[in-house]
Formats: C-alpha cells, sequence, structure tokens
C-alpha cells in the first residue's frame, strides 16, 4: 500500500513554523532585520536596507561588520536548519508545539572569515550558505552574499562551528 | 591629538552602524584604536544563555581595525576592508561590555595590515581575535 503523502499545506505550516521558531528566537536576528525565504529546504536570507546597517555615510555603503554578521547569521542558521530538518520531518521534534526554549542549541563560530569583493550598495543583500562538511561536532561552511546580480557577489565568508550535543 | 586624527575620530564615531551598536571611541593614536561596545539585549544571538551574537563582535572589530587604519600616519583619509578573519575562542560573559584594540602594524601602497583583540571585563583570555588587510591609498 502506498502511504499518501501529506497534504502541501500541512507540510508548509511545520516547516515555516519551525522556521520562525528558530530565527525568531535570536534579538540579533531581530535587530538586524533579517528574513528567510524558504523553498524546501534551501534558505535564501535577506538583509533588507536601512539606514542603520550604513559604514561610510559619504558614499554611502554598507558596514563591513553589518556584512560580516548577515553573513555569519545566514551560516549559522542555515547549519541548524539542516540539522532540525531530519528530526523535524520525522516528527522526532514536535513542530506544533515548538519555542525558541525546546529547539537544539545553535551551532558556536570557532572562526568566520569575510571577503570584501565589492562595496556593498545601499539596498537589500542576499545570501546563501553551503555546508561543505557536517560532522558530529565540527562543521564548515562557506556563505556567498550578493546583491543586484547573482553572479557578482560582494562578499563571500568562510567559517568552522562547533555542533552542539545531539540529544537523546 | 593632530588634527588628521581627530577627523577620523569623529568620523567613526558618526558611523550609523556603529551609532546603531552604541560604540564608543576611547583611544585613537597612530595606527592603533581601541573602541568598546556595551551589552544590549538586542545584540543577543543564543537566547538560552543571553551571549552576545559573534557577528555584533565582529562590526566592533570591523570598525576597530578601519580606525587603526585610519589614524596610521602614512595613510589617507579613507579604508575599506579587503579580508577579516574572527576567532571566538570564548563566549563574552553577558551583561560586560567588549573592549576592543586594533593595532595597524604595516601600510603599502596599497595595502594595511592590522590584528585586533577584543576582551570582556575579565581580561585574561580575549573573546576574540581578528586578522585583516584593508584598502590604503588609492589601492581602493
Amino acid at each position: 500500500m502506498i502511504r499518501r503523502p501529506e497534504p502541501m499545506q500541512i507540510v508548509k505550516q511545520r516547516r515555516d513554523g519551525v522556521l520562525r521558531a528558530l530565527v525568531d528566537g535570536v534579538p540579533y536576528i531581530q535587530f538586524l532585520g533579517i528574513t528567510f525565504e524558504r523553498r524546501g529546504d534551501e534558505l535564501t536570507c535577506i538583509l533588507p536596507f536601512k539606514e542603520d546597517l550604513v559604514g561610510n555615510p559619504m558614499l554611502p555603503a554598507l558596514h563591513g561588520g553589518a556584512t560580516a554578521a548577515f553573513l555569519e547569521v545566514t551560516a549559522i542558521i542555515t547549519l541548524s536548519w539542516g540539522m532540525i530538518w531530519e528530526d523535524m520531518e520525522s516528527g522526532a521534534l514536535d513542530a506544533a508545539t515548538i519555542t525558541p526554549d525546546t529547539l537544539p542549541r545553535l551551532p558556536k563560530t570557532i572562526d568566520f572569515t569575510v571577503d570584501y569583493l565589492r562595496s556593498g550598495l545601499p539596498r537589500d543583500a542576499y545570501a546563501r550558505a553551503r555546508i561543505t562538511r557536517a560532522g558530529r561536532r565540527y562543521a564548515s561552511v562557506s556563505v556567498e552574499g550578493w546583491q543586484d546580480n547573482r553572479n557578482r557577489l560582494y562578499a563571500q565568508a568562510t567559517g568552522h562551528f562547533v555542533m552542539p550535543k545531539r540529544q537523546g | 591629538m593632530s588634527d588628521k586624527i581627530k577627523s577620523a575620530g569623529q568620523f567613526i564615531q558618526a558611523l550609523p552602524h556603529a551609532l546603531a551598536l552604541g560604540m564608543e571611541l576611547e583611544e585613537l593614536e597612530a595606527g592603533t584604536a581601541q573602541i568598546s561596545m556595551p551589552y544590549s539585549d538586542k545584540i543577543v544571538g543564543d537566547p538560552k544563555t543571553g551571549v552576545v551574537h559573534g557577528g555584533a563582535v565582529s562590526a566592533l572589530m570591523d570598525t576597530c581595525c578601519g580606525a587603526a587604519v585610519m589614524s596610521h600616519p602614512s595613510n589617507p583619509a579613507g579604508t575599506a576592508t579587503i579580508d577579516l578573519r574572527i576567532e571566538y575562542l570564548r563566549a563574552a560573559t553577558p551583561g560586560q561590555r567588549i573592549t576592543t584594540r586594533a593595532t595597524c602594524y604595516h601600510v603599502t601602497r596599497s595595502v594595511a595590515f592590522v590584528r585586533a583583540t577584543a576582551v570582556d571585563e575579565d581580561e585574561t583570555v580575549p573573546v576574540a581575535m581578528a586578522t585583516g588587510t584593508f584598502t590604503a591609498g588609492t589601492g581602493g
């Protein structure tokens, strides 16, 4: 007997709900105003432009620190999301009752290196992270950030992270 | 304090993102800078522990390194980050102010080399260390 796939609405509700719990629990993400777009398990992080993010007001250009923070947030959330995904889909993690308090701990950054390829323009920025290696204890992640053109990166980063201990 | 350093100081304290994080320039002299940032609930990265997000420490380090470059005797008015690597040695203690000191130890015609250390109120082990390169001259 073939198992019927779950109704689409239920799947979306579960995934979006868990992503929201993951993101809403981090004050710094709210402070920067970062939002997330999800396509299946793929995340795109968006940094909507605001005056607070400007470094050099004469150009004006995004602050390098704001860009570094944006790429680091992208790496941490993408790593965490990848870790949660399986438990969420299998039902091991109850999506209906999840809160920031019941989520697994976030990965900890060991080191993070940012290449500033172009000046950050005063407009929205986007980023995606690729998990190069996800071991039990350590993970390596690379992140690409762009603005107007997907193929013209304005910044890229690589980082290493300590993964939280898995429950159970 | 020379006029050049004074104007660099004013410039750094007027950066919108630095203002948003409450950064304070404490010291600026030929090639070295010290900037601190208060603890605040809005920059927390781990809600379970109240530890500040690494990104906020990055922003502080980047600003401080840039300030050190701008105050270096051989360097012109502006600079931009080429590359910045940060190592997070330990979690900053929640509630404590973070202070960064950066030194620009060499400037060529186009590149400035900088190192920085960040501590909280316990200065025995740094919270983070950074190594960066910045544009100098008209190489930007």
